[in-house]
């Protein structure tokens, strides 16, 4: 089980692989739309890469809910194991 | 004022090509007669007849922010490196023209030949949940004219000619009547191809297309010479900015050299190969020359399509003795660069573009005895310093598409 800690550190290497975001920028109030320009075609490719990296698929009914950094680490906790 | 006869200058010209990164580079190695052909290595190549390739000098992921180039089909990454370096040169990007008046006529012959092949490795071995979602925008055909829309912000239309092999120059032939018609003010033209990969290498193998000479890279494409057997596949990108001449001259741009007219036919004989008799490319020709109110006289020069085919070149060469004469000088840029396909008539524009701008024409590379059938004056062996006034340039596409493009000096 990855700690919160861990899981942003993680989900920032992959918003600074899909995305180009620097990782200092992917704190949890951030919005992807809005404040780290992730279009819905790079949030699918994160979505792939979150399940890699830890496991937790996200449904895409649920990917629409993630609005933040923080919506997808609480997803992340939530779901892992 | 802008009317159906107004001027169209080119004001920008950018390239990446198996000969360079950019137009300087390209036109160097083209006049010092410098080949960009190699043999593959790779395993797969091994059994094929066809072994030979022209990639680009330059790879175009160096040249542009890793997380866009990603998210870009190789094509369409040559395409938007070739399109920024046309927007700098072209000093329009300093202007304050509205984005409704900019627009892009932009082609490819075979599109996203290698993000369609990859991800379809990629659904066989992983499954369709790992497809990418951008698989579709790098795949589809348009896809190059719109990164290019995108990367200098053209609203004013985005299109996207399909052509086989005469998509570039095509591009061209629609720039001239956005601007004659006062559809746009600045129209970015040109084309893009990418697709060195096994697949479309077996098919033109099939086609029986495709050089053999395997062991002799450097001399592999040879059009007009005897002993020719093919194309060599190449890959780039070629684009240039267009401007009625009146708007270029009041921001005071650097203009190359007029666009001047324009010609397109359809051969209606065969839907890959040219009419050996060369009546359709020759109806091209001769419209282009008509819509440039030239007379054939002061044609000096044609920028030829010449792939080095066997059926091919002779038919290119009857088409030019029959609408233009015996008097032009010609050069085939593919004998250095390979066949660019969708890019050729672009990247071959810029070339014949020059050659009038400078007075000087690039060598045909490997023509040692010239066929029977061309009996025309080819430049070989070394660039030929002529003055020019008007050159053609040639550009055919499987499915008989015939594009002739006339180049003036200012």
């Amino acid at each position: 089980m990855a700690s919160t800690q861990e899981i942003q550190a993680g989900l920032g290497e992959i918003l600074e692989e899909v995305a180009g975001v620097t990782p200092a920028d992917a704190t949890p109030e951030k919005s992807f739309t809005e404040d780290l320009d992730v279009d819905s075609l790079s949030m699918v490719e994160i979505a792939t890469a979150v399940e890699d990296k830890f496991g937790v698929a996200i449904p895409d009914d649920e990917l629409g809910n993630i609005k933040t950094v923080g919506d997808a680490i609480s997803f992340i906790e939530k779901n892992q194991g | 004022m802008s009317t159906s006869t107004s001027d169209v200058v080119v004001t920008g010209l950018g390239a990446t090509t198996p000969l360079g990164g950019d137009v300087a580079s390209t036109w160097e190695a083209l006049l010092a007669g410098r080949s960009g052909v190699s043999r593959i290595t790779d395993d797969w190549a091994k059994e094929y007849p066809a072994q030979l390739v022209a990639r680009m000098a330059s790879d175009p992921v160096e040249q542009l922010d890793r997380v866009r180039a990603r998210r870009l089909d190789r094509s369409q990454q040559a395409a938007v490196v070739a399109a920024q370096q046309a927007w700098e040169d072209s000093g329009a990007a300093q202007l304050d023209v509205a984005p409704e008046r900019i627009a892009v006529v932009f082609g490819t012959g075979i599109g996203g030949a290698l993000t369609l092949l990859g991800q379809d490795d990629i659904l066989e071995e992983k499954g369709p949940k790992r497809v990418s979602p951008f698989t579709i925008p790098m795949l589809m055909p348009n896809g190059p004219a719109a990164a290019v829309g995108l990367a200098i912000g053209a609203k004013g239309g985005v299109h996207a000619p399909v052509s086989a092999c005469a998509s570039g120059a095509e591009a061209v032939r629609w720039g001239l009547d956005l601007l004659r018609f006062d559809r746009a003010d600045v129209v970015l033209v040109g084309g893009t191809e990418a697709c060195i990969h096994p697949l479309p290498m077996a098919g033109f193998a099939a086609m029986r297309a495709m050089s053999t000479r395997n062991d002799e890279p450097g001399r592999a494409s040879r059009p007009f010479d005897k002993a020719r057997d093919g194309f060599v596949l190449g890959e780039g990108s070629g684009i240039m900015v267009l401007e009625r001449e009146e708007f270029a001259r009041a921001r005071g741009a650097t203009v190359y050299g007029r666009l001047a007219g324009i010609g397109t036919s359809a051969d209606g004989h065969h839907i890959t190969a040219p009419d050996p008799t060369g009546s359709g490319a020759s109806r091209a020709i001769a419209a282009a020359l008509r819509t440039a109110g030239i007379d054939a006289a002061d044609v000096g020069h044609v920028n030829c399509h010449a792939t080095s085919t066997p059926v091919g070149d002779v038919a290119e060469a009857a088409a030019i003795r029959a609408a233009i004469g015996d008097h032009p000088v010609l050069t085939a840029p593919k004998s250095a660069m390979g066949h660019l396909l969708g890019a050729a008539g672009a990247v071959e524009s810029i070339a014949a573009m020059l050659s009038v701008r400078e007075g000087i024409i690039p060598p045909t590379l490997n023509l040692e005895r010239l066929d029977e059938g061309v009996q025309l004056d080819v430049a070989a062996g070394e660039a030929r310093k002529v003055e020019l006034t008007a050159a053609v340039n040639d550009a055919f596409g499987f499915g008989g598409h015939n594009v002739a493009l006339v180049f003036t000096a200012v």
